[in-house]
């Protein structure tokens, strides 16, 4: 088995060796690792998009709005993924935002993971119908096994979730109560013993 | 009384960073302290009358326990090399997760000896090899077979019987990634299991010496003496891939030189120094000549290093004959006195013996030697080009000063060699090859970034400044380590042509805590390590102090 140090190193040089930057080529090889480790095929989409890098001059983005079209070239899911990773505190306004037309979108999901990371808010990416929700880079929940080549997708909706719990008022009172069973009730006798008993806050 | 730590400019340039010498803080010093409770076992030695063969060795403790195979093999002397080239050793070895079955051994004999050739699995931890150093392997041998002890004065010149050419571990070669095993309880810093491999193969080079001895005069021969295999300890023979890891890892370079600083500005910070503390320091210092006159090198640069090194102690020691020990803060006061006049080879040397007497101050800081990288790899987009101007101005103010458009200053270029994927140094007018140049050339590329944001707005977030200029990216992201971690970054231009590239490797080796360094060339040196370590049936109770108690 190739360890996730080979694979980032030797990402790392392949994608300088296509003609990317050093300082991109280094957020691509962690990229890999991060993919491999969440068992999602980053080599396998790696491989097959720098074959076709050369000659299909993917296209890139500068400035982002809450639609984003590629026209007939579809972006380029490293270009798009360093400069939404480097502008995501700025993109966050926007809730949610679409990407059409993005060429091996497997390969943008790292830049959202690690963005999830960087704003401390889950993101939740819908790429045509497959779904993955990305827990702070800590985890990726997926409807989506595959491990298989994903030349391009149509839509990418991202949103950027609110940190709002995901139970009700009633139902953390309830566990709540249940976790006071484990507390002891005091008698005057512990109140008065017990440490702190006699001091005021104002000591 | 409050001192400042030392200023990163001073202390991270090339030169000073290849004066340091091993200290308490040393990796494999710390090994053996963690592991000096773990149980040691030979369960397997399974070799020839000749001495090859396979042998497995242990450390337990409680569920765990780790395994080193070892594969010794033969081969012709012409086949021997210490270069990286090579591809047949004396002998080649792994650390194993647990104990090997033998199918796992079999499947290892297949792979070990071919080192790089080879592929490991994620039970495998760390690898690596070692050629004999033949004249004394042959002459320890030679006289354990007719009954007598080697002779300990030609021991010294040497120090060893075999030298490893290279230790891999972190995911070479499918070997396991760090991940697997850094948040074991018993890991509190790094390269700790290669620290571990190495220690046992030096237990292996002892018992296969008494081994072949015994076969060639089983009437006769004698086991070689335990004082005399404690004063024996590995060599390394190391080139230039060690020296792109202190600049590849700065958050992890940081971690080490600040617990060196902050150990000694806690020292400095002492008001009184008892007796027992004065005798340490003093006993250390005196003990440690010896591991100097017995430092033996054919290089000039070394040499001379030494000569400054001899020159230095003597001053000191007259310094210490008048010098007031019981006085306030006296090691600050020592330290004042050597670093107005002494050089850096001896400053540094000091520094070490300093951190001796205090384990309450050392031992607290290991565990802050490791680094979490991936946590501080993500460049902050939404900060500004004041704040990176600010951070360039502070961090790299000498490196600012460097001319780039000089030749000299930018004669070398780093490369990975096509044959052996091993970093290399070569000069840029001379030689093919520098298009495909690393990014090590970090104070050329920070003078660069720092002239393309010289018309940017202040207020340009730096995600939007990234965008035109991604070329520079690898320099951005070090920016904002830097500004978090002072002593991440080399204070010194690693591309110019007066760089010694050995100073990167002796900062590593002595973090490692190899002693004699032995440059052979400007860009590879052998070292030795161990000399004077307790055996592994000493490890229940032995003197921290050991690396100054060789007898050679």
């Amino acid at each position: 088995m190739i360890s996730l140090s080979e694979i980032e190193t030797t990402s790392k040089r392949a994608t300088r060796a296509v003609g990317f930057s050093w300082g991109v080529a280094e957020e691509v090889g962690k990229n890999m690792r991060l993919l491999e480790l969440f068992g999602l095929s980053g080599v396998k989409n790696l491989n097959e998009y720098f074959k076709s890098y050369k000659k299909e001059n993917y296209k890139s983005i500068q400035a982002f709005s809450e639609t984003n079209e590629a026209s007939s070239i579809p972006y380029c899911p490293i270009e798009l993924g360093i400069n939404f990773l480097d502008q995501v505190t700025f993109i966050e306004k926007f809730q949610k935002i679409n990407f059409k037309n993005i060429a091996f979108p497997i390969l943008f999901l790292p830049f959202l993971s690690r963005s999830s990371e960087a704003l401390g808010k889950r993101i939740l990416c819908k790429i045509d119908q497959k779904e993955f929700l990305f827990n702070f880079n800590q985890t990726i929940y997926s409807n989506y096994l595959k491990s298989e080549i994903l030349k391009n997708c149509e839509l990418i909706n991202i949103s950027f979730l609110e940190n709002i719990n995901t139970f009700s008022q009633d139902e953390w009172e309830e566990i709540y109560k249940l976790s006071e069973n484990t507390f002891v009730e005091e008698n005057e006798s512990l109140k008065k013993d017990a440490a702190g008993a006699g001091l005021t806050d104002n000591d | 009384m409050e001192v400042q730590l030392r200023d990163p400019n001073e202390i991270m340039k090339l030169s000073r960073l290849g004066s340091f010498h091993q200290s308490k803080l040393s990796f494999l010093r710390s090994f053996l302290k963690e592991f000096k409770d773990w149980n040691f076992k030979r369960s397997l030695f399974d070799l020839d009358e000749k001495g090859y063969g396979v042998a497995v060795y242990s450390f337990s403790k409680n569920e765990r326990t780790y395994s080193l195979i070892c594969f010794a093999n033969k081969i012709s002397d012409y086949e021997r090399s210490d270069r990286v080239i090579a591809t047949k050793w004396d002998a080649a070895f792994t650390l194993y997760d647990g104990v090997p079955s033998k199918l796992d051994i079999d499947r290892l004999k297949k792979n070990v000896p071919k080192q790089e050739g080879g592929r490991l699995t994620y039970k495998e931890l760390t690898l690596s090899r070692a050629n004999k150093s033949i004249r004394m392997f042959n002459h320890v041998v030679e006289n354990l077979s007719n009954g007598i002890q080697p002779d300990k004065k030609l021991l010294s010149e040497v120090g060893y019987l075999y030298r490893t050419t290279a230790v891999y571990g972190s995911g070479k070669f499918g070997l396991a990634d760090r991940f697997r095993i850094k948040n074991r309880k018993e890991i509190y810093g790094p390269f700790r299991l290669e620290m571990m491999l190495v220690y046992l193969v030096r237990q292996f080079t002892f018992d296969q010496v008494d081994h072949i001895a015994m076969h060639r005069n089983p009437k006769k021969a004698v086991k070689l003496d335990n004082d005399v295999s404690r004063n024996l300890g590995i060599g390394n023979s190391t080139g230039l891939g060690m020296a792109p890891f202190i600049v590849n890892h700065p958050t992890l370079l940081n971690n080490w030189i600040l617990a060196r600083e902050t150990a000694l500005k806690k020292v400095r910070e002492i008001k009184k120094i008892n007796k027992n503390q004065k005798d340490i320091f003093l006993s250390c210092l005196k003990k440690s000549l010896k591991n100097i006159s017995t430092w033996n090198t054919d290089s000039e640069y070394q040499k001379n290093k030494i000569n400054d090194l001899l020159k230095d102690l003597n001053k000191l020691f007259t310094f210490i004959e008048i010098f007031d020990f019981e006085g306030d803060f006296a090691f600050n006061k020592l330290y004042l006195w050597i670093e107005k006049n002494l050089k850096d080879e001896c400053i540094e040397y000091i520094v070490s013996m300093m951190l001796e007497p205090y384990d309450e101050i050392v031992d607290p800081l290991i565990s802050g030697m490791s680094s979490e990288e991936e946590k501080f790899f993500n460049i902050p987009g939404d900060r500004t080009i004041e704040d990176l101007r600010n951070i360039l101005e502070e961090k790299y103010n000498n490196i600012l000063k460097i001319d780039f458009d000089d030749k000299k200053n930018k004669r070398n270029f780093w490369f990975i060699s096509k044959n052996k994927e091993e970093p290399r140094y070569a000069d840029r007018y001379k030689e093919i090859g520098a298009d495909l140049e690393q990014p090590l050339a970090i104070a050329r590329d920070i003078k660069r970034l720092y002239e393309r944001i010289n018309n940017q707005k202040n207020s340009l977030p730096i995600g939007k400044f990234l965008n035109e200029n991604n070329d520079l990216r690898h320099v951005v992201r070090r920016a904002f380590i830097i500004e978090k971690f002072p002593y991440s970054e080399i204070q010194d231009n690693t591309i110019g042509s007066n760089v010694i590239p050995i100073d990167m490797l002796r900062l590593k080796l002595s973090f490692f805590g190899a002693v004699k360094f032995d440059p052979r060339s400007d860009k590879w040196l052998r070292i030795c390590m161990f000399q004077g370590a307790p055996l592994p049936n000493e490890l229940k109770n032995f003197d921290d102090l050991w690396v100054y108690n060789s007898i050679n």
